[in-house]
């Protein structure tokens, strides 16, 4: 941590926001924030979604002007919004979204629009891509589409982009939130070496670890506003999470409150010796009424693929699985829902909701028959549905009418919770069910799925965040597509992660 | 995560395989182009004799400048369905405009000399409403191109009366009738400006830079590109492609009828699609829809050589778009969005 130490020798500030704010119609987005960040630091900025980390971002980068308040670079004026070029040079930002081009090769995207003049030279531009990605020893084939790319990949190419801009200032907005742990930690690696030839990281992140792990110095903002800037030393989780979330809560202590489901009961689901071929083999777990357990495993396990072949979005090659005492045809979600089961899928965003239908419409999705008969839907029924999951999912929204791509990620992701459970399913399986949304969305969205076992649902949980496997009664490890271990309830962090890593001791 | 990093790598080493890749999928067409020259051949050997084969080309350069118009379009991520009136409308207004009053409607404002230039002027003057329609006052695209597509049929047959103009000066027939070095004029005309394309989309900034609108719009601009300037440019350049294809039209008959270029738009998307130009934007290329519409061209060529009816030609015409877009589904195996 001694960049903090030179940071507070009177280093300038690579980049300075000063008394910013920022108002979107009624809502005020940014109410009189400052942020300095030190050169050569990694600076983390947490708060919870809503708490105007993105709007700061953009203004940070130029996309939109402050309302009153001024940023500069290297005690500069920023400049004119219009130059992006000057901008480019100063900062920038390596979005969740894709800021790729998904069909144009890496090598093209790496210098769009700065091709050179005149005709394209393809051997020489990619001669140019290949030396700037092997500069900064990032190991991707600089003809490969940009879509064939991995996240880690594709952040890789942004992060280097960027630098051959000039800028020596860069923003990973959620870099981790779709990568594995042992990708979390190469990125880790790369961002400390990084930081050593001159470069410097703001940091945007839910995990909390991640902020302790990496950063050198944290800055929090809540509603709007900035509340706390410290070297990450000297503030403590807790009072962390109190800056954050604006009361004294602990981290996650759910399950607790759960009493272990009493044994004898006929399991909900069964999976018996499920495998498809080359991503896992031979997966058998059973799942009784009320009890939670966990699927862990690190990306390229094959446990999102156990998930999507238990669901019916894929089709095993190999075994059976049997829901509520049932068989449903493989492969068919529609034989799954009937059967009595509900899912929150891995990817809200692809397979979770349909962005401009509102609340109740995306909740009431998978049950039509509630809504009225005969194939006619309910408007009022459905509203009253959608209001219920509302109040249940403490989910922050104008009413069941509000389309969901106007809620929070956190937000969007309770509709996806609350779906799951319309049709009162007898298992719920949850993949990656708390993927980038906040510590009290965490909370909420746990805490549902313990109470839906409270209530004698069987649930499976699906996911590496260890957050999310706290609450089961037993987690199952799967490695490179077969199961390695099974864990009681109070199992060690390391020993889960060593278990997900495939190190024995 | 890791099993695609490895995955990745692999490439990297052996560096030909993704750009060839790449390379046949532009070629996807060619095999099929050779089966339709050798069953044209069993067929009728006049198929392949060259008189037949200039005919082939010549019947499908005019369309064929649709085509590219259309697939430049496409490439940015939009459509515009108004290009088969464009190819009506601007030669028509040129020929309302020269015409003296009598026999066809007319005006005769203008001397037969202007003929060309108006023919063009109109042509981008429609692109341009276009764009203001579309990039500045962001309407949707395909419900403001299928207005124009009415409106612009409509003027077309308001002022030449729903009649045909004949007659028509020299200049105005020169084009789509000369003959350069043994080739008609139109052929030489749709083969240079294919070239053109070509070259510009694959090796200049600007042909770049409609990849990566098409690709996805928000990184193009943060690239710094002037998505709405580039995006208008093509509107217009498309709807000018769409006039001098109609003028060669034009020349060939000698006559600018009302319906020139009805229904005209539904092979143009046809051909695009075979040709593997995604309707989704950012993908295909320009040799690719020429390949698209030559396909089409020689598989009516041999049915009529084999003396299918004419009445049936139109239902053959659909089978034949489904059959040519299951073989490019097949040949290239990749999904068609």
């Amino acid at each position: 941590m001694s960049h903090s130490a030179s940071a507070a020798a009177g280093v300038r500030p690579v980049a300075a926001a000063h008394r910013i704010s920022k108002r979107f119609g009624v809502t005020v987005a940014l109410d009189d924030v400052s942020l300095a960040v030190d050169d050569g630091d990694i600076h983390a900025l947490v708060g919870r979604n809503g708490a105007g980390k993105s709007t700061l971002v953009s203004i940070l980068t130029g996309l939109v002007p402050p309302d009153s308040g001024t940023v500069e670079f290297g005690g500069e004026p920023a400049p004119p919004l219009a130059d992006r070029e000057a901008w480019r040079q100063r900062v920038a930002c390596v979005y969740q979204k894709l800021t790729v081009i998904p069909s144009l090769s890496v090598a093209e995207n790496l210098f769009l629009n700065r091709q050179g003049r005149g005709l394209i030279s393809w051997g020489s531009l990619r001669r140019r891509a290949r030396e700037l990605l092997d500069a900064w020893e990032v190991d991707v084939d600089v003809r490969a589409p940009a879509e064939r790319l991995t996240v880690e990949q594709r952040q890789l190419v942004e992060i280097a982009r960027a630098l051959s801009h000039g800028s020596r200032f860069i923003i990973l907005d959620e870099p981790t939130a779709q990568l594995d742990g042992q990708a979390i930690e190469r990125l880790f690696a790369r961002m400390r070496s990084l930081r050593e030839s001159g470069v410097t990281f703001l940091f945007i992140s839910h995990h909390l670890d991640e902020v302790y792990e990496v950063c050198d110095t944290v800055t929090v903002m809540r509603d709007a506003r900035h509340i706390v800037t410290s070297p990450v030393a000297e503030l403590g989780k807790e009072a962390l999470v109190t800056a954050m979330t604006g009361e004294a809560t602990g981290l996650i202590a759910l399950g607790a409150a759960r009493s272990a489901p009493a044994g004898g009961a006929a399991p909900v689901l069964t999976v018996t010796g499920l495998g498809v071929p080359g991503v896992f083999e031979d997966v058998s777990l059973t799942v009784a009424p009320g009890e939670i357990v966990g699927l862990a495993g690190a990306g390229g396990s094959g446990k999102m693929a156990v998930g999507e072949s238990i669901v019916g979005l894929r089709r095993a090659a190999r075994g059976t699985v049997e829901i509520g005492g049932t068989t449903p045809r493989p492969g068919s979600v529609p034989a799954a829902l009937r059967a009595g089961l509900g899912f929150v899928p891995q990817d809200r965003h692809r397979e979770g909701l349909v962005p401009g239908l509102s609340i109740a419409e995306n909740t009431t999705l998978t049950v039509p028959e509630r809504l009225g008969r005969f194939g006619f839907v309910g408007p009022r029924r459905r509203d009253e549905l959608g209001a219920k999951a509302i109040g249940d999912l403490d989910i922050k929204a104008a009413g069941p009418d509000q389309p969901v791509s106007a809620l929070s990620g956190g937000n969007q992701q309770k509709v996806v919770m609350a779906r799951a459970l319309a049709g009162d399913p007898k298992v719920l399986v949850l993949m990656q069910p708390t993927a980038g949304v906040d510590v009290k969305a965490k909370e909420t969205l746990l805490g549902t799925a313990s109470a839906a076992a409270t209530g004698g649902a069987g649930v499976l949980v699906i996911s590496d965040d260890l957050d999310d496997l706290r609450p089961c009664d037993r987690v199952i490890v799967l490695f490179k597509g077969a199961v390695v271990a099974e864990m009681p309830t109070g199992w060690a962090d390391h020993e889960l992660i060593a278990a997900m890593e495939g190190i024995r001791d | 995560m890791t099993e695609t990093q490895t995955a990745m790598a692999a490439p990297a080493r052996g560096r030909i395989t993704a750009p060839r890749l790449a390379r046949l999928r532009d070629l996807a067409l060619v095999p099929a182009i050779i089966v339709i020259a050798i069953v044209g051949y069993f067929v009728n050997p006049v198929f392949l004799h060259w008189d037949n084969l200039v005919n082939v080309l010549q019947q499908q350069s005019e369309i064929s400048l649709l085509v590219l118009a259309e697939a430049l379009i496409l490439i940015c991520g939009r459509m515009d369905l108004s290009l088969e009136s464009t190819f009506g409308l601007a030669p028509g207004v040129a020929a309302w405009l020269v015409l003296a009053p009598g026999v066809t409607h007319g005006v005769g404002w203008l001397s037969g000399a202007w003929s060309i230039p108006v023919t063009l002027v109109i042509g981008a003057v429609i692109g341009w409403v276009n764009g203001l329609l579309i990039v500045r006052f962001r309407l949707n695209g395909f419900i403001v191109t299928l207005g124009m597509l009415i409106v612009l049929r409509g003027l077309l047959t308001g002022i030449s009366g729903g009649k045909t103009f004949f007659n028509l000066p020299s200049s105005m027939i020169y084009l789509g009738n000369a003959v350069w070095l043994g080739l008609p004029a139109s052929i030489w005309i749709c083969l240079v400006l294919y070239a053109l394309a070509i070259a510009v989309t694959g090796y200049t900034r600007w042909g770049r830079a409609l990849y990566a609108i098409g690709g996805n719009a928000d990184a193009a601009r943060a690239a710094g590109i002037r998505v709405d300037r580039v995006l208008w440019g093509t509107l217009v350049l498309a709807s000018l492609l769409a006039a001098l294809g109609g003028l060669l039209l034009t020349g060939r008959l000698a006559s600018v009828a009302a319906s020139q270029g009805n229904g005209a738009i539904f092979t143009v998307f046809a051909a695009a699609v075979i040709g593997g130009v995604s309707l989704n934007g950012g993908k295909g290329t320009i040799f690719g829809a020429f390949t698209g519409i030559l396909l089409l061209y020689m598989i009516q060529n041999v049915l009529t050589l084999a003396g299918v009816p004419a009445q049936w030609i139109g239902a053959l015409n659909g089978a034949i778009i489904l059959i040519a877009l299951i073989i490019s589904r097949i040949t290239s195996g990749q999904a068609q969005e």
